[in-house]
């Protein structure tokens, strides 16, 4: 296994030489951002300081990083003055070495049509319990329900399928798995499918 | 003396040992042609399970056209089908509502299993929320393998069913 | 923008006025879910939809499963669009490798994508006419479509799962003399699909049943993050073939339709236009495209990620815009990957739009929002 070279990631066979070997930016060398993109994680610093974290900005990429008591305010600035007006997205990725459940937010705009090619991640990180009890554990976060509607259906499934309680949410019942689903939230990485 | 016997609340039970009776009386010189009858009506229950469903749709279509057979598509009551044809993944919140299904069949039924999924649980044979195979939960006639089969695999499996029922005594359902 | 929860939708208390009707999962008019509703006389009080019915965990099994071999399995939830699911995987991954993909192979992917996004299309109206009735809106998209599998066989080699999209490029190259094919069916298709006009979209019936049905203002359009065609039947031009471009679609003129009613009716209308304009973008896409050259950078057996690293990717659907996002830790596996389909995020509308309609509606309203119960369920 490690005798393969990692970073030779493209065989030389191929009679076409992609042209990312050619220049391809490493990440040691210092890489210019992006300038709108710059200016709106700006923007974000200047109103939060140091209770958030700009995890990094790519084109048409930019991820925040905001402990779970700021979550609500950061996402009602987003939505107010930002103009980011429904999420895509929400996932949530379980970091058990860390005790920790991340849920991240991708937010859109439709209405600002300059920022119709950006999607805002917005990460935010929950306790993780070794032995969940779904809703009646530490691992809860505020909900942003009544900050952007279009995360209802997205925060009931991460509730069954991390065990992420979201205070405030109008209705957190079960989505998709079946009804008697006694097991761990299948998620997370301890929960093992069979045979693997 | 009949009037008294049947009244409206066992009328049904009456009725059906009168088919009963019929039946076994008429297997004999009419079983075939009550199976002739039974295999250009089979009529399927309309419930899709999973991604079979497309190519289930696609075998109506003019270009396949599975009504030849006397398989059309249905979009009537279950108590008017004979015929179920899983489509596809059964995952657990589905299997309960699938013998639901099935037991609300009258008799005979017959259970075609179409696609990888509903014979082993094909791709998803390691997932947490699918059934390995519909075995455990319907008895089966016919297995349609492909992922997803073509439609004329679907008729090819129709008409080996329209075989073997062409062989099964009229009585004898299952 | 107001800040109230809407009421009304949580399920009401059963009293002798109100009643609940469970709608599938065996019932015609629902396809692979269930919708919970609740009636008083003819009218829709509340309505919960319940999915999850065909919820197969392949979020779980991709953390299982290598990069190249997660291709099959990814595309399942949508087999009659497969081109389009993998898309947004494809270019997440290539993001992570860092790969380039050649020239040609950019244009096969946006011809095979388009052509998917018809076969999609196209089934979904025939069920559109099942649903409403109309046999013959049943038969004819239904044997049109096989025009366009036709093709796709032909470049792919299978009828529904391609697997043609891999990181680095296509599969295959195309077969000879498959250009001259694809633009004769394509034109024959293109005039095909106009007589549906006269059968189906200019029929007074088809009207007086979808026509102020199910509206969705623009507005709770935006708020509900509600995407693809019926983003764009509310009145909002977003379409990202256009605002994002991806791959070569920044070379092709791509129009986007738009509609202001907002109504089952101009629903239904969007798919059908998005085809016809598909069917420009594969005429452009063929004659733009180099007639010669690799479709495809070799990778390295059991590719990885360069360490920690995510990446967001989407793409236009046959549904609306598709997401992937991938989390790598530098292992051949992804660490979590989350697809967000146009359908799981349709789905928030249903109960919005059924509110306040008749349940005959249900069927005429449930399948205008596009929706392929298989996707949102995962």
């Amino acid at each position: 296994m490690s005798s393969d070279s990692d970073d030779e990631l493209i065989e030389t066979t191929s009679d076409v030489i992609p042209a990312s070997t050619k220049a391809s930016p490493t990440p040691e060398k210092e890489i210019e951002l992006p300038k709108f993109e710059k200016g709106l994680a700006d923007k974000i610093v200047e109103k939060f300081g140091t209770r958030i974290k700009v995890a990094f900005v790519k084109h048409d990429r930019i991820r925040i990083d905001v402990g779970r008591d700021d979550v609500k305010e950061v996402a009602t600035f987003l939505r107010d003055v930002l103009n980011f007006d429904h999420a895509e997205s929400v996932s949530g990725v379980d970091y058990p070495q860390d005790k920790e459940i991340e849920v991240v937010y991708h937010l859109g705009s439709y209405t600002d049509s300059s920022l119709s090619r950006q999607i805002l991640v917005l990460a935010t990180r929950a306790q993780r319990e070794e032995n969940p009890i779904p809703g009646n554990d530490a691992t809860k976060l505020p909900s942003l329900r009544e900050i952007f509607y279009s995360v209802e259906f997205h925060e009931r499934e991460i509730f069954e399928m991390f065990g992420v309680y979201f205070q405030g949410h109008p209705d957190n019942r079960r989505l998709l798995l079946p009804e008697d689903w006694a097991d761990l939230p299948p998620l997370r990485k301890d929960f093992a499918i069979k045979g693997r | 003396m009949l009037k008294d016997l049947i009244t409206p609340q066992n009328a049904n039970v009456f009725v059906g040992k009168l088919g009963d009776i019929l039946e076994q009386a008429i297997d004999k010189p009419l079983g075939y042609a009550i199976n002739w009858g039974r295999i250009w009506s089979l009529w399927p229950v309309h419930i899709e399970t999973a991604c079979c469903s497309v190519e289930f749709g696609a075998a109506s279509s003019p270009r396949y056209d599975v009504e030849r057979f006397g398989i059309i598509e249905a979009f009537g009551s279950l108590r008017q089908c004979d015929l179920i044809v899983v489509q596809g993944t059964i995952t657990r919140k589905m299997a309960p509502r699938l013998r639901l299904v099935y037991d609300q069949m009258p008799e005979p039924k017959y259970v075609i299993a179409m696609g990888a999924c509903a014979i082993t649980g094909g791709l998803y044979f390691d997932s947490y929320n699918v059934l390995p195979g519909i075995d455990g939960v319907l008895p089966v006639d016919v297995y349609v393998p492909g992922c997803p089969p073509r439609p004329e695999t679907l008729i090819q499996g129709c008409m080996l069913l329209q075989e073997k029922i062409k062989r099964m005594k009229a009585r004898k359902f299952v | 923008m107001n800040n109230e929860l809407p009421p009304g939708l949580a399920l009401q208390k059963v009293d002798e006025r109100i009643m609940t009707l469970n709608v599938g999962p065996q019932h015609p008019g629902s396809g692979h879910m269930r919708i919970i509703v609740q009636i008083d006389g003819d009218f829709i009080v509340a309505c919960d939809p319940d999915p999850g019915y065909v919820h197969r965990g392949e979020e779980k099994m991709a953390e299982y499963r290598n990069y190249i071999t997660n291709i099959p399995h990814l595309e399942r939830p949508v087999i009659h669009d497969s081109c389009n699911i993998l898309y947004p995987y494809v270019l997440g991954v290539e993001e992570l490798l860092g790969i380039e993909v050649p020239e040609r192979a950019k244009y096969i992917r946006v011809i095979a994508s388009e052509l998917n996004r018809c076969v999609y299309t196209m089934y979904w109206l025939a069920i559109y006419g099942i649903f409403l009735g109309h046999s013959t809106m049943f038969m004819w998209p239904a044997g049109d479509r096989e025009l366009l599998i036709d093709l796709l066989e032909k470049m792919t080699g299978a009828r529904v799962t391609h697997a043609h999209f891999v990181p680095g490029g296509v599969r295959n190259d195309l077969p000879p003399n498959f250009e001259d094919v694809c633009l004769r069916q394509v034109n024959y298709f293109e005039k095909r699909i106009k007589e549906y006009a006269a059968i189906f979209y200019d029929n007074p019936i088809l009207i007086a049943r979808t026509a102020n049905t199910g509206v969705l203002s623009r507005q709770d359009a935006i708020r509900l993050g509600t995407t693809g065609s019926v983003l764009r039947a509310s009145g909002v031009d977003y379409d990202l073939r256009k605002k994002e471009p991806y791959d070569v679609y920044d070379e092709l003129d791509v129009h986007s339709n738009v509609m202001k009613e907002g109504d089952s009716y101009a629903r239904s209308k969007i798919p059908w236009l998005d085809m016809l304009e598909s069917c420009n973008i594969i005429r452009q896409a063929l004659q733009k495209m180099p007639k010669s050259g690799s479709v495809r950078v070799k990778l390295k057996p059991n590719p990885k990620g360069k360490g920690l690293d995510s990446v967001y990717k989407r793409v236009e659907s046959g549904r609306g815009s598709l997401g992937c996002y991938i989390v790598s830790d530098g292992k051949p596996e992804p660490y979590r990957l989350k697809l967000s389909v146009g359908s799981f995020r349709n789905l928030i509308a249903l109960p919005y739009l059924l509110k306040g309609e008749k349940l005959g509606n249900m069927p005429a309203v449930y399948w205008s929002l596009n929706y392929w119960p298989v996707e949102a369920d995962r």
